[in-house]
């Protein structure tokens, strides 16, 4: 059981480090919280099923001594970009790779068992077994995995000191990543517009989307939130909505490692990570980009070179 | 007074200090005529212009944006053109996405004795807004 092998390697590398960063459970089995493991003790209170949804990679910048992580394929792609922009000390890192194939959401989860709550789940392979009050319900993984699962293409973490399971390779075509901008791309632009009009409009503005990315280093410094430089204003207006989602877009130009914590942790649903998406498909045509994949990489809007192979001069 | 015989429109011009600001200089300097559409506001360099620029001036009711900077090779502090390049590239590919026409953005290179070039791009670029209309409905 792979839990049993997190575990052990846990108590292998606590003494080296100031804490070790893991999941634990939380009020009821569909909730999963990150855990600081600082002494022996709490090592037992660590799980490791498809419900530990948290990317905790972001926990590292603002560390300042030695950690250790736990991480899944697409957490391990946050390391990589933080290395490539200089976030993290490689050092003071020590990473425990969890290979894994796929994790739930807990919305999808809640709205196929009609909000009830939740008295116990047996994870398994490939499902999950749901007990409520009116009953027991198994769901496969892959009805209920936040999008990102169904086109993963790196189950198994890039880099890692330790892997606490066998690696995985990936059994989805690497084309369909892109597929739903695809879908977008195809439509007008009015329909386009239509749809992040209507879109954008439920935001409310409560920055969850900000403060779960793990790209978003500037803390309280973000500009969606200064008053000087002022780029938005406190209005609840759908400009200022839009605006808020553009600085969130992009300052992750070429960047966003595409974990999903973005529309995890959204409230109204919003399909937040499109916007982002769209430029990381387009950096890969431009500059055959792709974030957090490569440590050597240097991100695209961090260089230049004189003359561009695919950025052609626009006519009027 | 406009050259082209429609209601005006709002259409702002981000141009680098060295380079397109004096192209525009010249062009006025050699009295070629030209549409009063275009806001111009100076910049230190093509580089300072954040995407972020262009995005809040097309949502607070700019119905086209302009940047021009240094050819590249060219730039006053050697590769902030450069980078511009890449942004603001990456942001032309953005905004249809998102459904605002792309034909509202455009970026160019004009250096300082161009001003018959600067006359033609203000020209051709307003022209064009005309023909789109405004992006903001009243």
């Amino acid at each position: 059981m792979s839990t049993q092998k997190l575990k052990e390697i846990i108590n292998k590398v606590l003494p080296d480090v100031e804490a070790v960063i893991a999941w634990q459970e939380g009020f009821d089995k569909l909730n999963v919280t990150p855990i600081f493991i600082t002494s022996p003790e709490q090592v037992d209170k660590v799980v490791w099923n498809a419900a530990c949804a948290q990317n905790l990679a972001s926990y590292l910048p603002s560390q300042k001594k030695k950690v250790a992580v736990v991480v899944k394929g697409c957490d391990s792609r946050t390391i990589v970009q933080y290395m490539q922009e200089g976030l993290i000390d490689r050092n003071n890192v020590i990473i425990i790779g969890m290979p894994c194939k796929g994790i739930i959401s807990k919305k999808k989860v809640q709205k196929a068992i009609n909000n009830e709550p939740v008295e116990e789940i047996t994870f398994t392979d490939d499902s999950i077994k749901v007990k409520t009050p009116s009953g027991e319900k198994t769901l496969a993984i892959k009805d209920v995995c936040p999008s990102k699962c169904a086109t993963c293409q790196y189950p198994t973490p890039i880099i890692s000191d330790q892997l606490a399971a066998d690696a995985i390779q990936s059994d989805k075509p690497a084309g369909a990543v892109y597929a739903d901008v695809a879908e977008l791309e195809g439509k007008t632009l009015e329909e386009r517009w239509a749809y992040f009009a209507k879109e954008f409009d439920k935001c409310i503005r409560c920055y969850a989307c900000r403060n779960a990315c793990p790209m978003c280093v500037c803390q309280d410094s973000c500009i969606a939130e200064t008053r000087d430089p002022h780029w938005i204003t406190q209005r609840l207006t759908f400009d200022e909505k839009l605006m808020f989602h553009m600085i969130h877009s992009l300052h992750l130009a070429g960047r966003c490692v595409e974990c999903g914590e973005c529309e995890r942790v959204c409230p109204m649903e919003i399909p937040v990570a499109k916007l982002k998406k769209k430029i990381n498909k387009e950096m890969k045509e431009l500059f055959d980009y792709t974030p957090g994949v490569n440590p050597e990489d240097k991100p695209p809007m961090f260089v230049f070179n004189v003359d561009e192979a695919k950025i052609k001069e626009h006519k009027l | 007074m406009s050259e082209v015989a429609a209601k005006e429109l709002r259409i702002v011009g981000f141009l680098c200090n060295w380079c397109s600001y004096g192209g525009a200089d010249t062009a006025g300097v050699g009295r070629f005529k030209q549409p009063t559409d275009l806001r111009i506001i100076r910049v230190p360099c093509s580089g300072r212009v954040d995407p972020m620029f262009v995005v809040r001036a097309l949502i607070t009711g700019a119905d086209g944006v302009l940047v021009s900077g240094c050819h590249p090779r060219d730039c006053h502090y050697s590769d902030g053109n450069f980078y511009a390049r890449r942004r603001l590239e990456m942001l032309k590919r953005l905004l249809p996405f998102l459904g605002i026409d792309d034909r509202r953005f455009h970026y160019t290179w004009v250096s300082a004795s161009e001003g018959a070039r600067w006359q033609q791009v203000v020209t051709d670029f307003t022209t064009r807004l005309h023909t789109l209309g405004p992006l903001h409905k009243k």
